[in-house]
């Protein structure tokens, strides 16, 4: 018992209610990649950030910057892909320009990730113990007898029968579910302040899906870390986080809490993807599809960049591109929130 | 996994029986044997006995199923040249051969590997367009001029190696070996990195494209997530990755090796067997030309049956985990 304490007591000391000091704050971040065709701006200028023992949902289309954003928090992002601008603070330090070797240290330490594929997220060749004693020596100094011990409350703190049997086991022979578990205990397992989870259950049979969810949050309650929660599933964010932030074409078009984002969209954007559009007598697919689909990196509009699917699009729209704005109880990156623009329309109506 | 087994078996077993066939039908199409044996002065009499007891006169059939028997018990008949043994001859010579494709493999594997895994790591640092760059020529130039090169330059210009021969031998019964002397060590790099060499360039570019590969699998991004020393990610998770490939190719190249050594063999006077198979080409000594022609051929096939078995083995699994991993 003594010899995980240095876990154990780090786990039980944040585990305080939530405070309203940022963990996470990302500043204008920029990223891109060098082509032969041209510069590809696939993170464009978003700000956001996420709270001690938040979960904050990233919602959005295929293609719209969510795993770049996480990939470039966490410094993995594989050249050329690279930040190009902004900040990235974790706990007030800022982390996007240390050297490699530094950030390598705070990667699974302070920022830990989990991806979407269980199934190819551990090495073939590697028992699952292998795994977890690996990651746990890299970041205490404990012996390899003690890692053994901290990898079997581990494996049984998320939720893995039998451990004593399992940890000599090898990834092939877990099922997908137990897999991702594991995936979960490697991504805690130093305790990191911060979890990016990149749609950790897409690959992951339904039935299963719900379990996964909900070892997370109450994991990363348990030991006190925010986590930033990326899916395609508004079931799962709904049910999960506290705030989300929908991404359109590199930026960020909403961010609120979750009830208001959800029932009370502020965005024609987050309307649709919510499929809260009140067409009278429309049928069920008007209301969930929008129009048209995302645009590619190369031909992003002007001004907004969604005014070409957007069923209230005006002029301003095309030539200026909004900023994130105070929107209800959220905030939205839409001119119909300017107040001038409100005050224009009032008096036009 | 038995079923398979046998099938490859069969299938090699007809692989072997026609090289038979065209070993044997070299006796019959490349000049009459028993010129081969006899002086100019022997009379007709002598000759027709000779023929008889060679079996000669009997239906082709007969002989191709005598020759084929034969074979199988390693009897190849007598060298018209060295009036021995072929299985003798080719024995004696095997060492040779055999050493000379092992320290090859050696080479091939141990400058090959490292380079494949800098040149993987550090795709575009001006180091690895030099190796790069290398590897292209070490593929492009015949063997022969490399040997030829090499001789040039270590022999006869410096003067540090023997330009030919196998130096100092000590015969262990069973096995003469020239590794056990400085002289022997000395003879064996030249032929040994100039029979290498291509398969170094091969390894090399295999392992570089396997680590490219696997540099890109979500364990190991998954590795660098969890902070991971860059050590432990590109030598713990990604080069174990690209073993098994290196190791079953290193393997199959053996096969050619072995083959490939008769030109190396030739430049620098190697006395291995494909040395002795060339001078049997210039003698028509028939009886070593064919012997060699099934040695080799039968350890093609057998190097090609245990990767064949061996990739069943450890495919499946392993395959199918790593073509996914590989797509994101
Ligand atoms: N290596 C690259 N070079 C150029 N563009 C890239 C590269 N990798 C990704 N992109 C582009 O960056 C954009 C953002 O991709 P990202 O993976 O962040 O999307 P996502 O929101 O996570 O989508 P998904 O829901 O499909 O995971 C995409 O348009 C993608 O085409
Ligand atoms: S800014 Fe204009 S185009 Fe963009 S979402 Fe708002 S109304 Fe639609
Ligand atoms: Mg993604």
């Amino acid at each position: 018992m003594n010899e995980t304490t240095t876990f154990a007591d780090s786990a039980g000391a944040t585990a305080r209610p939530r405070g309203n000091r940022p963990v996470l704050e990302v500043e204008k971040l920029r990223v891109e990649f060098p082509t032969r065709k041209g510069t590809l701006r696939a993170v464009d200028d978003i700000s956001f950030h996420i709270d001690e023992g938040e979960v904050l949902g990233v919602v959005g289309e295929s293609g719209a910057g969510k795993s770049m954003t996480g990939t470039a928090i966490i410094g993995l992002l594989e050249p050329p892909g690279r930040i190009a601008g902004g900040e990235v603070r974790l706990e007030g330090e800022r982390i996007d320009n240390l050297p490699y070797e530094k950030m390598r240290r705070y990667r699974g330490a302070r920022i830990g990730m989990v991806f979407q594929d269980p199934l190819t997220s551990l090495n073939p060749l590697y028992t699952v113990g292998f795994h977890l004693t690996e990651t746990i020596r890299t970041h205490s100094d404990l012996s390899e007898k003690q890692a053994r011990q901290r990898a079997l409350d581990l494996l049984s703190e998320v939720g893995i029968p039998a451990p004593e049997r399992r940890i000599d086991q090898y990834p092939h022979q877990f099922s997908g579910g137990m897999r991702q578990r594991v995936v979960v205990a490697l991504a805690l397992c130093a305790n990191p302040r911060l979890i990016i989870a990149d749609e950790p259950t897409t690959a992951l049979d339904v039935s299963i899906q719900a379990q996964i969810i909900r070892l997370l949050q109450r994991l990363c309650r348990e030991h006190g870390a925010s986590v930033m929660l990326i899916t395609h599933d508004m079931g799962v964010i709904a049910e999960t986080a506290d705030r989300v932030a929908v991404m359109y074409a590199g930026r960020i078009a909403e961010v609120g809490p979750v009830q208001e984002v959800v029932k009370n969209a502020q965005h024609p954007y987050t309307e649709g993807l919510m499929g809260a559009i009140p067409t009278i007598g429309g049928t069920h697919e008007d209301l969930v599809q929008i129009k048209g689909s995302m645009p590619r990196l190369t031909q992003i509009p002007s001004g907004c960049a969604f005014h070409p699917r957007c069923p209230k699009a005006f002029d301003r729209c095309r030539r200026e591109r909004p900023e994130l704005m105070p929107a209800g109880r959220s905030e939205a990156a839409c001119w119909l929130h300017d107040p001038a623009e409100k005050g224009r329309r009032r008096g036009n109506g | 996994m038995i079923a398979f087994i046998v099938r490859r078996l069969l299938q090699s077993l007809v692989v072997m029986l026609v090289v038979a066939l065209l070993a044997f039908s070299m006796f019959r199409f490349i000049g009459d044997p028993v010129n081969q044996m006899v002086g100019v002065d022997t009379t007709e009499e002598v000759r027709e006995n000779l023929r008889e007891r060679l079996g000669l006169n009997d239906p082709v059939s007969v002989q191709f199923g005598r020759f084929v028997v034969n074979a199988a018990q390693l009897d190849f008949g007598i060298s018209y040249q060295h009036k021995k043994e072929v299985s003798n001859l080719l024995a004696e010579r095997a060492p040779a051969t055999l050493e000379l494709a092992f320290l090859s493999a050696i080479f091939a594997l141990i400058v090959g590997v490292p380079m494949g895994v800098y040149t993987g790591l550090h795709r575009d640092s001006w180091l690895s367009k030099v190796f790069l760059t290398v590897s292209l020529v070490g593929i492009s130039l015949p063997t022969f001029l490399i040997g030829i090169l090499m001789i040039f330059i270590f022999s006869v210009w410096l003067g540090w190696l023997p330009s030919f021969g196998r130096g100092e031998v000590v015969d262990l019964g069973f096995w003469s070996t020239g590794l056990l002397t400085v002289s022997g060590w000395q003879a064996a790099i030249m032929p040994s990195i100039t029979l290498g060499l291509f398969q170094m360039t091969l390894i090399m570019r295999l392992v570089r494209a396997e680590m490219l590969e696997v540099l890109r699998t979500d364990y190991v991004k998954f590795a660098r997530a969890r902070g991971l020393p860059n050590r432990a990610v590109h030598f713990g998770h990604a080069l174990k990755n690209t073993l098994v490939p290196v190791i079953t190719i290193t393997g199959l190249q053996l096969g050619s090796i072995i083959a490939f050594a008769i030109i190396t063999e030739t430049v620098f006077q190697w006395p291995g067997m494909g040395l002795m198979f060339l001078q049997a080409i210039q003698t028509v000594d028939i009886p070593i030309m064919a012997a060699y022609l099934i040695l080799i051929a039968f350890i093609f096939v057998v190097i090609n049956l245990i990767v064949d078995i061996l990739y069943y083995v450890v495919d499946p699994r392993l395959r199918i985990d790593r073509a996914t991993a590989a797509g994101h």
